[in-house]
């Protein structure tokens, strides 16, 4: 539980700063943390329930997108505020990291196999970010009837 | 003939801002249509790329052009284009008001100060020390590291107008810092602080843009800016490399 919470403020942190480094608008800087936060902790929780990583982080990245698509409506602002600091705890940069490690002490192996999940996890991203886009234009196109 | 001109105008400076400021590229083309078609101009034609834009407000007329030399990260300054983008697409704004608010954003200055960043990268860099899995006594090195490897990538971008060099001393900075924190007593684990002070540097923005425009079909765009990312990934990665190769 301790873990949990830790991860929750850590997360909540590394999203608003981000949203700092980007110039966001200061009125969004809450919002960009609390969309950031949301994904990591499902990426984490289902991590730790035993989920592979790269489903993983479609499902975070899905719930980003949807946050963001939310906050961008409800806040009138482009929707590229909200996704950029919200999706950066997601982004594989630990294991591009190894990756890279791993080429420079020539242990080419591992290293092609991390470059090979570093591409699987930012395709997942990607994934997840389209799905909401998807949804959205599925949403306008059919107008519910009744 | 002179308002189309003006238009022209309008629409450019539109999405001169928002390629400056880091937009997707298909939002820039989206903005410039609607502003355009807004003010009457139902056949426009506008080719964005990250390096220049194309607009002409017909399929035969002149066709104007604009290069965009430098590019940074700025979301306000993207959501007070669109701000302007929608009252135009209400009819709020006439000609030459929408002409003088753009005018007035693309002069204005609205990055947070420099301090402001670094202590928001300080945070950032030892909040992921903690998220990627190290522990607490890691907090504050990959906190100070990773303040100062922004700071050093700021002050290097100051002094070489090369982006990529910037960010690979930055890096080199990171490496060494989180290696002498490491080996005074400072701290656990030097991968952990290694990624979490390098985190501020990952082009995050350039990767989630580059694979929107791929999948929105603007693939010249797309392209260019996954190799953007891909290079700064690649001078960060050398720069941490350069430790390894002492230690």
């Amino acid at each position: 539980m301790m873990m949990i919470i830790t991860q929750l403020i850590t997360s909540f942190i590394a999203s608003a700063g981000f949203g700092v480094l980007f110039n966001a608008p200061r009125q969004a800087l809450v919002q960009c943390g609390l969309v950031g936060m949301s994904g990591w902790i499902l990426y984490y929780e289902l991590v730790l329930l035993g989920m592979d990583v790269v489903p993983a982080t479609i499902f975070g990245a899905m719930l980003v997108a949807v946050l963001s698509q939310i906050c961008a409506k409800v806040f009138k602002k482009p929707i590229i505020i909200f996704n950029i600091s919200g999706i950066i705890p997601l982004v594989p940069g630990g294991i591009a990291y190894d990756a890279m490690r791993h080429f420079v002490e020539n242990d080419y192996y591992t290293a092609v196999q991390l470059s090979a999940k570093v591409m699987l996890l930012a395709g997942g991203i990607a994934i997840g970010l389209m799905f909401s886009e998807v949804m959205n234009q599925v949403i306008k196109k059919f107008p519910a009837r009744g | 003939m002179k308002e189309y001109v003006q238009i022209a105008k309008v629409c450019m400076l539109a999405g001169k801002i928002m390629l400056q400021s880091g937009a997707e590229t298909y939002r820039v083309e989206d903005t410039m249509n609607r502003i355009a078609i807004a003010y009457g101009l139902n056949n426009v034609q506008s080719y964005a790329t990250p390096t220049g834009i194309n607009f002409s407000t017909d399929i035969a007329a002149d066709t104007h052009f604009i290069r965009i030399s430098n590019r940074s990260n700025d979301l306000h300054k993207i959501a007070e284009v669109n701000s302007v983008s929608r009252k135009v697409t209400a009819g709020e704004l006439a000609l030459n008001e929408a002409l003088d608010m753009l005018n007035e954003i693309d002069h204005a200055k609205l990055t947070f100060p420099g301090w402001m960043q670094i202590i928001a990268a300080a945070f950032v860099s030892g909040s992921f020390a903690i998220m990627f899995g190290g522990t607490w006594p890691d907090f504050i090195p990959a906190f100070v590291a990773g303040g100062l490897g922004f700071a050093g990538m700021l002050g290097f971008e100051r002094l070489v107008a090369i982006r990529f060099m910037a960010e690979f001393f930055g890096s080199v900075m990171i490496g060494v810092l989180a290696f002498v924190f490491i080996s005074n007593g400072f701290g656990n684990a030097l991968d952990r602080i290694i990624i979490g002070a390098v985190m501020p540097l990952v082009p995050g923005l350039h990767i989630t843009n580059a694979v929107r425009d791929l999948m929105a079909g603007h693939l010249v765009a797309g392209v260019s800016k996954g190799v953007e990312a891909t290079l700064t990934a690649f001078a960060i990665g050398a720069g941490v490399a350069v430790i390894f190769a002492f230690v």
